[in-house]
């Protein structure tokens, strides 16, 4: 259906190649898996599928992309849209209408479908995705997950063979990416629609996979294989397959119900070994840094926030959860300073920050935001850097510093937007900590990172702990979570639903808990990690 | 609400957008044909009020402010540019700015010399005149969704498609994407205030803004926009040919229609030739694409309302201006601009619209359970 034929494209301005003598097919009816590093060309690959590059991205394509026999260089993406449907990572930004129901049948308009098979198939495609309450809501006041299925359902109307999404559950809580992944299955199962799928949360999708291809992104070629082929060896791997690996099980787990039916005797040997002693929590934290107070706020008619009562002491990293809406990012801006409280109050280190200026509330509340590059516009990382000097009244190479020891060696004469996803991150924080504010906000810090780079992020932001500072982070990224916070809160619909140490909030939550934590219920072990230290404790006291 | 929603008068739902955009250009028209100031700030009051009236809970409909924001720095640089640049006019003067000669191949420009009241008031007319003219766009950008107006833009078009979409959605992505950079800027500790702030954060905001147009260009790409269909090479480039050759036409014809000096022919004749290019292009590109609709916009009452009301005022300044000279007060001498009564019922009629149509359907009233993007 697919077929790759000695690809390789280089875009414009680029010294290297982006993608390297790329070959591989995917046949009709499977779910073909991407993976690879940030930065490998993911992204690249799938948008070569119905043409999008080169034809709007500029560069060169060499070799040819044939997709249901056509090749994509004599045939334009418009011609394609009833063979592939493509659907981009921010599904908000491809959307052409205000309606749910206009969306769903933009794509047959344009290929000239008569009006009664639309309306047909408007109604099939509603109730194929679970979308027929929400077909006269305007799309912007959906919510991410239901966005995410409508923008699948948008491109589906045409009647696609195949279907390509770029990261389709990044920005979805955990609950909104199983309901958009379940639809996915559904497609590929009843309908036998290929899906070509590019994920960095592999432990959400893995499982799924018929066929995965792997983008090392370092000129090596790629790999195609089964999901247990490629993982044997793969760097990047979802942590049920980590454990797997720990374990020496094989063949390798690539779902919790598979690795938990071959965990019995894994349970039985930890069972005996005292968690508490791998838990974070309990130690001494600094005084309180931020307060809210029955804070309110609305955005119109919605209200955002209702009455949340919170307290951010200084080393300790907090995790914000919460479905996709749940005022997540609208508490991070009532703590910087970005909205005023509708009532109520925020105190950070006792001033109001909505009332101080840009200058002043820097110093005491930093917020890397979702779309961390929004922070950058200079031309260089160096000019990024002395520009963040300037602006906070720092010594000249303050911001250098600091960026050096959370991402080192990186080229002063880069330009940001070259930069890798993790490295951005890693400079848009280290401009936000240049001043040091004691309290430290990160808005979903995890999206479009791989494993490698979010292992990094939770090495730093425990790091930044430990020097006191007090680390807020809103993530639906549970594996983070169980990695480095402290104490998790859960919002829902504005309220603080749970408030506690991270351990026990996620571990026993059938949403919320990391994949370690469900393969070896009921032992509250959240990590890999923490397995392997288990695992050692318990040999020593087998010897002994 | 939705699009589903019975099509009444009172209901709430949108409004076609080809309605809001004859009232807009009508509007903006009027505006063109005059330099009479107090005319020109009731046409600004006029749009500005049914921009308050009638606007959706949407993000681009906060553009109108900055359309106002922008009028003002045009009348700002107009004034600016008078005073060093701008023609000697002989009269009242305020202040003299020392003379610069300049050399002989540079003949006709002046700069500096004695700057009259007159001079002055010329270009703050003028100033106002291009402001009015702003406001009446912004005013067209905040009451209809621009994917609405893509939407219902002629199949022709279609063969322009990255390059129209991109036209359509910048101003409002702009929008969007300056309330992000302001906010960014903030997070940096920087002043979100001031001229400087404004000219920093210039770059970023139109670069995020055509990030967003080419994405959804794309979008729009990928889901068959402009697709050709069935037509032949020669069928297509006839068309678009000729789509070219009328879109001149009618934009020679309007500045004809506007600037009373223009030669006869650049006016009706230049007009009646882009109308009839058009239809060929029409009838020819429209055998050969094959687009349908899902649930047309209705053209029905508030539409016909909305629609005369902007020509009605449109027209009561073509009155006006055959009448007598009240549409050009006179700077040089200075007077008091007269205030022609049948211009002003019109501009009032052209205020209907904020009664007579629609409501836009609100967040609020959408069915179900709400949720905020965070």
């Amino acid at each position: 259906m697919i077929r790759f034929e000695h690809v390789t494209i280089t875009y414009p301005e680029a010294t290297t190649p982006t993608l390297v003598d790329v070959s591989f097919e995917v046949p009709e009816g499977e779910l073909c898996l991407v993976v690879g590093v940030t930065g490998s060309g993911k992204s690249t690959l799938l948008r070569a599928v119905n043409g999008l590059v080169p034809r709007f991205s500029g560069g060169v394509l060499a070799g040819s992309v044939v997709i249901d026999g056509r090749t994509t260089s004599s045939v334009a993406p418009r011609d394609l849209a009833d063979v592939v449907g493509v659907v981009g990572q921010d599904p908000a930004a491809g959307f052409v209408t205000d309606y749910v129901e206009d969306e769903l049948a933009y794509a047959m308009e344009n290929l000239g479908v008569a009006p009664d098979v639309m309306r047909r198939r408007v109604e099939d495609i509603l109730d194929l995705l679970g979308l027929h309450e929400l077909r006269h809501r305007p799309l912007a006041s959906l919510s991410g997950g239901q966005q995410q299925r409508v923008a699948i359902g948008s491109v589906l109307t045409a009647g696609p063979r195949v279907l390509v999404l770029d990261e389709p559950t990044s920005a979805l809580d955990p609950a909104a990416a199983e309901e958009v992944l379940a639809a996915l299955t559904r497609l590929v199962h009843d309908l036998g629609i290929t899906v070509l799928i590019a994920e960095h949360r592999l432990e959400r999708v893995v499982q799924y996979a018929d066929r995965i291809v792997m983008v090392p992104g370092d000129g090596r070629p790629v790999v195609v294989g089964t999901p247990a082929e490629v993982f044997g060896e793969s760097v990047v791997a979802p942590p049920v397959v980590e454990l797997g690996r720990l374990a020496g099980w094989s063949p390798l787990p690539l779902s919790v119900r598979d690795a938990r039916r071959v965990a019995g005797p894994l349970r039985e040997r930890l069972a005996s070994i005292d968690t508490s002693a791998f838990s974070r929590s309990p130690k001494a934290l600094g005084e309180v840094v931020a307060i809210t107070d029955s804070l309110q706020a609305s955005y119109g008619p919605v209200t955002a926030l209702r009455g949340v009562d919170l307290e951010f002491r200084a080393g300790e990293v907090v995790a914000l959860m919460g479905r996709n809406g749940a005022g997540k990012s609208t508490l991070l801006n009532h703590l910087v300073g970005l909205r005023e409280p509708a009532s109520g109050a925020v105190q950070v280190l006792g001033s109001q920050p909505h009332r101080l200026s840009a200058r002043d509330v820097v110093r005491v509340a930093g917020l890397v935001p979702q779309d961390s590059g929004v922070l950058l516009y200079h031309d260089t990382v160096a000019a990024e850097c002395s520009a963040s000097d300037r602006d906070a009244g720092l010594a000249h190479g303050a911001t250098r510093k600091v960026l050096d020891r959370i991402v080192p060696d990186i080229d002063p004469l880069t330009h940001p937007r070259d930069l890798s996803e993790g490295q951005r991150l890693g400079l848009a924080l280290s401009i936000v900590l240049a001043s040091e504010p004691p309290l430290l906000l990160l808005d979903e810090p995890t999206r479009g990172l791989d494993y490698g780079a979010k292992q990094r992020l939770v090495e730093v932001l425990a790091q930044l702990a430990g020097d006191g500072h007090a680390v807020v982070i809103a993530t639906h990224d549970v594996e983070v979570v169980a990695a480095v916070a402290d104490r998790c809160i859960v919002l829902a619909e504005g309220e603080v639903v749970a408030d506690g140490p991270a351990r026990d909030v996620v571990v026993h939550s059938p949403v919320f808990a990391p994949q370690v934590a469900k393969v070896l219920a009921p032992l509250a072990l959240l990590t890999v990690h923490e397995v392997e230290l288990a695992l050692a404790a318990a040999s020593d006291s087998s010897y002994s | 609400m939705g699009p589903d929603a019975q099509v009444t008068m009172t209901a709430p739902r949108l409004l076609h957008p080809g309605a809001w955009w004859l009232w807009a250009v009508a509007l903006a028209a009027c505006a063109l044909r005059t330099t009479n100031p107090v005319l020109l700030c009731l046409i600004i009051a006029v749009a500005g009020w049914v921009v308050v009236s009638r606007r959706a809970d949407v993000p681009w409909s906060r553009s109108f402010a900055s359309f106002l924001r922008l009028g003002m720095i045009v009348i700002v640089v107009r004034v600016v540019f008078q005073i060093f640049f701008g023609v000697r006019v002989p009269g009242t003067t305020l202040f003299t700015i020392p003379e610069v000669t300049l050399p002989g191949w540079a003949a006709g420009v002046s700069l500096g010399g004695p700057v009259t009241i007159e001079s002055l008031m010329a270009a703050v007319y003028q100033g106002l005149r291009l402001a009015a003219v702003l406001a009446c766009f912004g005013a067209a950008t905040s009451l209809c969704s621009p994917y609405r107006m893509l939407r219902a833009l002629p199949t022709v078009l279609y063969e322009a498609g990255v390059a129209v979409t991109i036209a359509f959605t910048f101003a409002p992505q702009a929008i969007v994407s300056s309330r992000q950079v302001r906010e960014a800027r903030r997070l940096r500790g920087r002043s979100d205030r001031g001229v400087r702030a404004w000219t920093a954060s210039a770059l970023p905001v139109l670069e995020g803004a055509l990030d967003r147009a080419v994405a959804l260009a794309a979008s729009m790409d990928s889901r068959g926009y402009g697709r050709r269909g069935s037509s032949s090479t020669a069928v297509r480039r006839r068309s678009i040919g000729l789509v070219l050759l009328g879109l001149i036409a009618i934009a020679v014809g309007s500045y004809g229609l506007l600037d009373p000096g223009a030669p006869a022919i650049f006016r009706i004749p230049a007009l009646a030739l882009g109308a009839v290019a058009l239809l060929g292009a029409l009838i020819a590109g429209g055998k050969s694409t094959m687009r349908t609709r899902y649930r047309p916009d209705p053209w029905v009452a508030p539409e016909w309302i909305v629609s005369i009301a902007g020509l009605v005022a449109f027209g009561s300044f073509v009155i006006v201006g055959r009448m007598g000279s009240a549409l050009s007060p006179s700077t040089n001498p200075l007077e008091v601009p007269a205030v022609p009564f049948i211009a002003v019922i019109g501009l009032l009629v052209g205020a209907l619209p904020a009664w007579f149509a629609p409501h836009p359907p609100t967040l609020a009233s959408a069915s179900g359970p709400l949720v905020v993007a965070a």
